[in-house]
């Protein structure tokens, strides 16, 4: 495994995440945000939510990497069509799976179930986050397609 | 607490017959409430307007001069609103907690009484720190005092100032989602409602000590926060209500007419748009200043022309921090187009937004267009330049000092000042029509220069060419006195070589260009008093043909120029309790008054009225105490212009 390739790309790659993300957010497409949403975490702050969110999403962007580059190693070629397929099923894991569970982990986050309560009442994201807008499961899917494009193109496999 | 919900009903429960003795009744038509009948809740990003039926007829979110929410305000019919109000015949009262801006409508009814309290929650940055507070949030709560009272509930949004009808979303125990857009709103109460597609309603009777909370929230860029009903309300009211009320406490003024210029620093500080510091005019756009006619404005920027007003009252009242605000907008704002200024912003200091008429709204009482945008915005109106330069050297000499580029900036607008005063421009009223050499910009060119010299004379201002600006401001001066003095009539007149007669003449003593007392200024105010008054104690702008109501503020200014010594003292007060009587029931003015009726006109509450009310309190509180009036000029300048003018 090259470390620096991915230490390099896997942090470009999330930077990339990021601004797509922002970008959507600020064409009104998605309220997904998950610097926001990461940070509320730790701290009902929203200033604070969002730089230590920020911090927190490039970690763990650089941990979702790792995985990535395994499975490079694995098949051992890296390219822009196998990371788009990788990041394919990244997205629909994170929409189909940890999103409907993260009122159940998130301690700031209300549940469908049983409303908002005093310490839980961050709007949850429902149904592949749709709760967040339409469009909010197509951003999901593009950035992380762009996500695994740019770690397949750029990561150079040992 | 009784449910009965109210699906499929029709929407003729919705009361807002005004009937004699303020008795209402459910079954009356729709009918829009007269603009007095309005009470303003804000957090000092945004505004809502609701009536005294517990109609909240206006609403734009994120800021005050976004698309409304609800424009009901501007079209009965298809505005939109959220209206809460009882089913039986009622009476009403109003008022808000005392020094806040939290709004409480009793209602009575024939066998019990109930409290709608009306705010947009605040708190101080500490708590938002330990806390989720949404960032835009309304809450609605009606509390049964005695009895039982039954209450319709009608809550119909819609998106574009009415344009569209917005779909509404049963999330069970989350609430309600709306979706416009990328944005999302969230209604949360504690009795189930009945939801169509597009609106949202119910009927609930309430007994003695039963309450109906409401929690309406907007959320664009992130997930919102979703409030919790029952305690939490309370406590979020409590922290309002306090947050308010030190607000208010802060201020130093201890003069005459206390709680009408304490109510009126509210009203300014609910129309100021913390993120930046700037205050807009008002919080609504199109109310008309003729009923059915089409003098319908969008006052939702920031206008320069109430600079100088403004900072006076806010440094009067002891509101050092909101006038730092204030001019830090008002420089960044500038900043852009120096040396050139325009005569209005938005929030951010961007150029306020091209005019564009909404013609599928009715308008207020069907007063046609309505407007959002403002094409003022490309007028040249020269007094604006002595506005920013009043209120920077009133800025100053109340401990205020500014950077380098700073100083430089207001040379600059001194030297264009120089270049251009003698131009005709269209003027501090805005018409649409050709240029003209007004003698209030001329007043005001002569005011600019004046102050740049104040504030080099004490050290201010470095790189201030003294010499060339004392010449220029000779040469107004000189101007001024020979050609906007009318010997013919023994008056000043609106402009250079003309006859007509404008209000605000009475600004020559209020910016220090000629003593209030002096003869020329008696002269000139005894011919507006006789030709301008409105048949009462109010006065008109000028003359239209057909008039227009009395302009509020002008009559503040009245009231100010005879505690400035055009008057005695108690005329002054008798001018200003006179007033006083037209404000509403809550203590609010409108930019005009209907002489006839009392009737508020324009845009409502209307900020630039309110600096003028507080500016009057100020003048008359210091003439009282003997104290020095008007310190926006240096003793040396004030000095030198005492020679006086025979008439």
């Amino acid at each position: 495994m090259s470390l620096g390739s991915w230490l390099l790309w896997g942090f470009l790659a999330t930077l990339a995440v990021s601004i797509l993300l922002d970008g959507s957010q600020a064409l009104g497409l998605t309220r997904m945000n998950l610097p926001y949403m990461m940070g509320t975490l730790f701290t009902p702050d929203r200033d604070r939510a969002k730089v230590y969110g920020f911090l927190f999403h490039v970690l763990n962007g650089w941990v979702f990497s790792l995985l990535y580059v395994l499975i490079f190693e694995s098949l051992e070629r890296a390219t822009w069509w196998i990371g788009a397929i990788i990041g394919l099923g990244h997205a629909l894991v994170l929409l189909a799976v940890v999103v409907s569970l993260m009122p159940g982990f998130h301690p700031r986050m209300a549940s469908e179930r049983h409303g908002p309560s005093a310490n839980r009442m961050l709007e949850p994201p429902g149904f592949l986050a749709l709760n967040y807008g339409w469009p909010t499961p197509i951003s999901v899917i593009v950035t992380h397609l762009v996500f695994g494009m740019i770690l397949g193109s750029f990561y150079h496999v040992a | 607490m009784a449910l009965r919900l109210m699906a499929n009903t029709t929407p003729a429960f919705n009361s807002r017959d005004r009937g004699a003795s303020n008795a209402q009744s459910a079954g009356s038509p729709l009918r829009q409430a007269a603009i007095q009948d309005y009470g303003i809740i804000g957090d000092c990003r945004s505004a809502a307007l609701i009536s005294k039926d517990g109609s909240l007829d206006w609403l734009c979110w994120p800021r005050y001069d976004s698309p409304a929410i609800f424009a009901s305000l501007l079209d009965t019919d298809r505005g939109g609103h959220w209206r809460i109000g009882p089913v039986q015949p009622y009476s009403v009262e109003r008022k808000y907690i005392k020094n806040t801006n939290v709004l409480q409508t009793t209602f009575k009814v024939s066998d019990g009484s109930a409290v709608l309290t009306d705010l947009m929650p605040v708190s101080s940055e500490e708590y938002k720190r330990t806390a989720f507070v949404p960032d835009h949030h309304l809450v609605r709560q009606v509390e049964c005092l005695f009895g039982s009272v039954e209450f319709d509930i009608d809550f119909c949004p819609r998106a574009r100032y009415g344009l569209t009808p917005l779909s509404t979303r049963d999330f069970g125990k989350l609430g309600i989602q709306i979706h416009s857009g990328g944005c999302v709103y969230w209604l949360r109460c504690n009795v189930p409602l009945a939801i169509e597609e597009h609106r949202v309603s119910g009927r609930v009777t309430l007994h003695a000590g039963e309450t109906l909370q409401f929690s309406f929230t907007y959320s664009e860029e992130s997930p919102a926060i979703l409030p919790v009903l029952g305690k939490s309300i309370g406590e979020s009211i409590a922290r309002s209500v306090e947050w308010w009320q030190q607000w208010a406490d802060r201020t130093e003024y201890r003069g005459p007419y206390r709680d009408a210029v304490v109510r009126s620093a509210l009203a300014l500080k609910l129309l100021a748009y913390a993120p930046s510091g700037a205050i807009v005019a008002a919080s609504t756009t199109s109310l008309p200043e003729r009923p059915g006619g089409d003098l319908n404005w969008d006052y939702r920027y920031c206008w320069l022309r109430d600079a100088s007003l403004t900072i006076r009252a806010l440094l009067g009242l002891g509101y050092r921090e909101e006038a730092a605000d204030f001019m830090d907008w008002m420089l960044m704002a500038t900043r852009r187009t120096r040396p050139e200024l325009r005569i209005m912003y938005d929030v951010y200091g961007g150029s306020a937004p091209a005019e564009r008429t909404l013609d599928y709204l009715r308008g207020y009482a069907d007063s046609r267009p309505v407007r959002v945008g403002n094409a003022a915005r490309n007028q040249l109106q020269l007094d604006v330049y002595g506005e920013v330069l009043d209120a920077a050297a009133q800025y100053c000499f109340h401990g205020g000092s500014f950077d380098r580029e700073t100083q430089k900036a207001l040379v600059g607008f001194g030297n264009y000042v120089v270049k251009h005063w003698d131009c005709p421009d269209e003027g501090i009223w805005e018409p649409r029509g050709e240029r003209q050499n007004h003698t209030h910009s001329r007043l005001l060119c002569w005011t600019a220069l004046d102050r740049l010299i104040s504030l080099a004379e004490r050290d201010f201002v470095k790189n201030v060419p003294v010499d060339e600006f004392r010449r220029h401001r000779e040469a107004i001066r000189e101007q001024l006195c020979k050609r906007a003095w009318n010997p013919r009539l023994k008056s000043y007149v609106s402009t250079l070589d003309g006859d007509g007669l404008d209000a605000c003449l009475l600004s020559l003593s209020w910016y220090g260009f000629e003593k209030a007392d002096s003869s020329r200024m008696k002269s000139t105010y005894r011919l507006l008093r006789r030709e301008l008054g409105a048949g009462n104690e109010l006065i008109y702008r000028y003359r239209t043909d057909p008039p227009e109501g009395a302009f509020a503020i002008c009559s503040f200014w009245e009231a100010e120029y005879l505690a400035l010594g055009g008057g005695s003292i108690d005329e002054s007060h008798r001018l200003f309790r006179d007033l006083l009587g037209y404000q509403n029931d809550i203590g609010l003015y409108g930019e005009e008054i209907d002489p006839a009726t009392g009737d508020a006109l324009g845009n409502f509450p209307q900020a630039f009225t309110h600096v003028g009310l507080v500016s009057a309190a100020l003048s008359l509180r210091e003439r009282e105490e003997g104290a020095e009036q008007l310190a926006h000029r240096s003793k040396d300048a004030a000095q030198s212009d005492q020679t006086e003018v025979a008439v």
